[in-house]
């Protein structure tokens, strides 16, 4: 088996045996269900046949759920110092920082997974448009990957798990929230440089239905780049 | 396979951890590394795992450098405070470094038996590892380093935590894989040295300062015999002024005056026993009592690194 795959499945694992799989499983599914049929404007009350409100809801949802499944990744084994013992096993920093975004990545798609009753249930109501909606899905996909790979990093630059999920929180927000609002408020090339760092913007886009190759090449630059200095982080040290 | 290390230094700060430090380690030795708290124990060993990387010098096991990432698969490593999974269940745990350890997977079943067995887990196998005591996790630690069948053991403090019956058996233990693989265990367990190992290292303020075997050690600090002699039927200084004459003997020392006990150091790379034997013979004395004494490797150890 290869190494990134073997740690991907312990760290996988290790959601479902601690209860913290659980946890995140059922907020994730309550807080969009509930939005998405029951209370704010709920599919019935619009009268659309379309998964937009359980985007909307389900982004905000993965920018806190994700910093809670990436936390520990790299935090907790420092602090135990776990940390030496991997790495000193048979594997390269690559492998350990892949091993374990996929499993958080694994983590947000089962949780996903979960939510194709939504999508038959709506399907069944009325005219859904399918391409939107899996660009939606792929969307969400995108966007978890740079959070998680964001808060890979994070969680490489200390060993307090706590202080791990406030920064991948914190810079998740920015790049949700502020880099969309310091975008509006100018004007000019700083004004479209903030806007275009936004990751809100490019979710949008996507879930519009249309792939652009420059939202691909958004996300795929911030994963890349949080994968990259994870392992730069943890490849240094004394 | 063999490990050589050349001039390896490692500073942190304005503190040398590990000061050009040079020796080897051959296939089917097992070297202790003692030293004091401090002294560059752990920052050489995990050097020479490839956790981190020395300022200078290079660290080769089996004539590759470290530093390319193709040894650590023949390491097995325990490290200083022995961290696991505490939330992993312990076949889970070995297992897992089976398989990370790129082992074939139908032979990790029975591999995973055979070190159960070995390290005496059978009893807790099924239990988390968080739920066992310390002794338990060390040998767990134990199992993790040897599970893949490596080449190179690297164990710091294998036997902290243990109660006297296990240190015996992890001992044998080591002893048994000594033999066909390399081994560097560091310790603060003086006699546990001497009873496992071949070969001591001693290492001060990052510097070697002693490298050999334990009665080579002892020959290169002791140099002069040392006796406790009780000789009886003749008075106190008859018997202190006539040892102190012969030519084999340095000094003599009063240990106990009633009970005639004294200790005679010989001179420099000589024996006094047979002189003292034959000078009781001729005063017709009883030599009651006649005990070398050992210098101990507690000495030779405080010798070395209090300065």
């Amino acid at each position: 088996m290869h190494p990134t795959w073997v740690i991907a499945k312990r760290e996988l694992a290790g959601y479902f045996d601690s209860l913290v799989a659980y946890i995140l499983l059922i907020v994730f599914l309550g807080l969009t269900g509930l939005f998405t049929w029951l209370i704010g404007a709920d599919v019935f009350l619009r009268k659309q046949a379309d998964l937009q409100v359980f985007f909307e809801v389900a982004q905000l949802t993965l920018l806190l759920f994700i910093p809670a499944i990436t936390m520990r990744q790299f935090a907790e084994e420092k602090r135990t110092g776990t940390i030496e013992l991997l790495l000193t096993k048979n594997v390269t920093n690559r492998q350990v920082v892949l091993g374990k975004f996929l499993s958080c990545l694994l983590m947000v798609c089962i949780a996903l997974l979960f939510t194709l009753p939504y999508y038959i249930t709506v399907a069944n109501l009325g005219n859904l448009d399918h391409g939107a909606t899996l660009c939606g899905y792929l969307g969400l996909i995108l966007m978890a990957s740079a959070y998680i790979s964001i808060g890979l990093f994070a969680s490489t630059i200390t060993n307090n798990q706590i202080v791990a999920f406030l920064l991948s929180l914190f810079i998740g927000l920015a790049f949700h929230f502020l880099f969309d609002a310091i975008g509006s408020g100018m004007t000019g090339w700083f004004g479209s440089f903030f806007k275009m760092l936004s990751i809100s913007n490019h979710f949008d886009s996507i879930s519009r239905g249309v792939i652009d190759s420059k939202d691909i090449f958004y996300f795929a630059t911030i994963i890349l780049l949080g994968l990259f200095l994870a392992e730069w982080n943890i490849g240094k040290r004394d | 396979m063999d490990i050589s290390i050349q001039n390896l230094t490692k500073t942190y700060g304005f503190q040398k951890a590990v000061d050009n430090i040079s020796f080897e380690v051959k296939t089917g030795e097992i070297l202790g590394f003692l030293g004091p708290n401090g002294a560059g124990k752990t920052t050489t060993m995990k050097i020479i795992t490839g956790y981190i990387d020395g300022d200078q010098g290079e660290v080769f096991i089996g004539g590759k450098a470290v530093k390319s990432g193709e040894t650590k698969r023949h390491i097995g490593y325990l490290p200083e405070h022995n961290p696991l999974y505490t939330e992993m269940p312990v076949i889970d745990y070995l297992a897992f470094c089976a398989s990370i350890q790129g082992m074939d997977k139908g032979l990790i079943p029975e591999r995973i038996r055979y070190m159960v067995r070995v390290c005496g887990l059978d009893a807790e196998k099924h239990k988390k590892i968080g739920e066992l005591s310390k002794g338990y996790r060390q040998r767990v630690g134990l199992a993790q380093a040897m599970i893949h069948d490596p080449e190179i053991l690297i164990l710091d403090e294998p036997t902290t935590g243990l109660d006297p019956n296990q240190i015996v058996e992890i001992r044998e233990l080591i002893k048994n894989i000594g033999k066909e693989k390399t081994v560097i265990l560091s310790t603060h367990i003086l006699p546990e040295v001497e009873a496992t190992c071949d070969r001591i290292l001693i290492i001060n303020k990052g510097k070697i300062v002693a490298d050999g075997t334990a009665a080579t050690l002892r020959k290169q600090a002791q140099g002069q015999q040392v006796l406790q002699v009780r000789i009886e039927d003749g008075s106190t200084n008859d018997i202190f002024e006539k040892l102190r004459a012969l030519p084999s003997v340095a000094m003599v020392d009063i240990l106990d005056q009633a009970a005639n006990r004294f200790e005679v150091q010989s001179v420099q790379d000589a024996a006094s026993n047979r002189d003292v034997f034959n000078l009781c013979v001729k005063n017709k004395w009883a030599l009651t009592e006649m005990v070398p004494f050992e210098t101990r490797l507690e000495d030779i150890f405080r010798d070395l690194t209090l300065n």
